[in-house]
């Protein structure tokens, strides 16, 4: 005898019949299970969301303090303290997202105390107006970044990345580099959309600005 | 649209978060300003290559030696069971 299979939608209203639809709508992410078992003590499930994740936030925090070193540190330090902490993550972002958060929270701290007298927050050097406005206007030459060896070019990528101020670098490398959404870069960072997006058209305006020294056709150091 | 309009959209441009009225502007501005669309190209390209070009290593050694460090902190807080060791090279006789 043919029978239809329920979906697990309809499974799910048979058992809970005043479940809203919109709590049907999409599946949980995958996420949401394994902090569950890390919360009761999972060690196999809490490995598996470092793994996924320390990549990103080991880079997030390189490209924040510019420091291999610290960004070592830094990963080991967000992912014990996510650990410590697990009991108050509620679900109501991505985990991911919380944990570059907690990442952004640490590389931040780091660079304070590394520059003891100077303030570094998410807000320095974004009042200047500098490359805000394009100046260069030379075109690129076609994959410019063939010209370079990779060892080359990363350092270029490095040095070039290195001189934006932290709340223009941070916004960058989450937004761009790291693909973070924009509202999820606003909610890591503890800022507005609009401000992100403004730190964002700067990042890349400044960016663009300095490659344009290597890559553009008429320049100096360009190959 | 002028070009300090034009880059004033040029986040939602990218980003494709533009509404269309809006986007046949923002096109007939590109059509018209060299200058607009060379930055267009080039801020474009600037985001390929970092996306692209990752500058910082992150070697399996690194990543097992990091890994290895937080489950220890991890279970010195007697929140995680001590798991069993893992299989280790038999000793020779």
């Amino acid at each position: 005898m043919a029978t239809s299979i329920p979906s697990p939608e309809e499974n799910l209203t048979d058992l809970v019949p005043g479940l809203p639809p919109d709590v049907l709508a999409e599946p949980p992410h995958p996420d949401v299970e394994l902090v569950a078992r890390a919360k009761a003590g999972d060690a196999a499930a809490f490995e598996q969301l470092i793994r996924q994740y320390e990549r990103q936030i080991f880079r997030t925090a390189q490209h924040i303090t510019q420091n291999r070193e610290d960004a070592e540190d830094i990963t080991q330090d967000v992912f014990f303290k996510a650990f410590q902490k697990l009991e108050q993550f509620q679900g109501n972002s991505k985990f991911s997202t919380w944990l570059v958060r907690i990442a952004v929270n640490e590389s931040l701290m780091r660079l304070r105390k590394r520059k003891t007298s100077k303030t570094v927050s998410m807000d320095q050097d974004v009042q200047t107006d500098e490359g805000s406005i394009p100046r260069d206007f030379a075109e690129w030459r076609p994959n410019p970044e063939q010209n370079y060896s990779q060892a080359e070019l990363a350092e270029i990528l490095r040095k070039t990345i290195a001189g934006l101020p932290p709340g223009f670098r941070t916004v960058f490398t989450l937004r761009d580099i790291e693909n973070l959404s924009t509202e999820e870069t606003a909610e890591a960072l503890g800022l507005s959309v609009p401000a992100v997006k403004s730190r964002l058209l700067r990042a890349r305006l400044q960016l663009r600005e300095r490659l344009s020294r290597y890559f553009g056709k008429t320049k100096e150091g360009s190959k | 649209m002028n070009c300090t309009d034009f880059l004033a959209k040029l986040t939602d441009y990218f980003d494709g978060q533009i509404d269309p009225d809006l986007l046949a502007e923002v096109k007939q501005h590109l059509g018209t300003c060299h200058h607009c669309e060379v930055v267009v190209d080039t801020t474009r390209k600037t985001i390929d290559v970092y996306r692209g070009h990752q500058p910082y290593e992150f070697p399996e050694e690194l990543s097992l030696r990091m890994r290895e460090a937080v489950m220890e902190r991890c279970r010195a807080t007697g929140k995680l069971p001590e798991v069993e060791k893992r299989a280790s090279k038999p000793v020779p006789h």
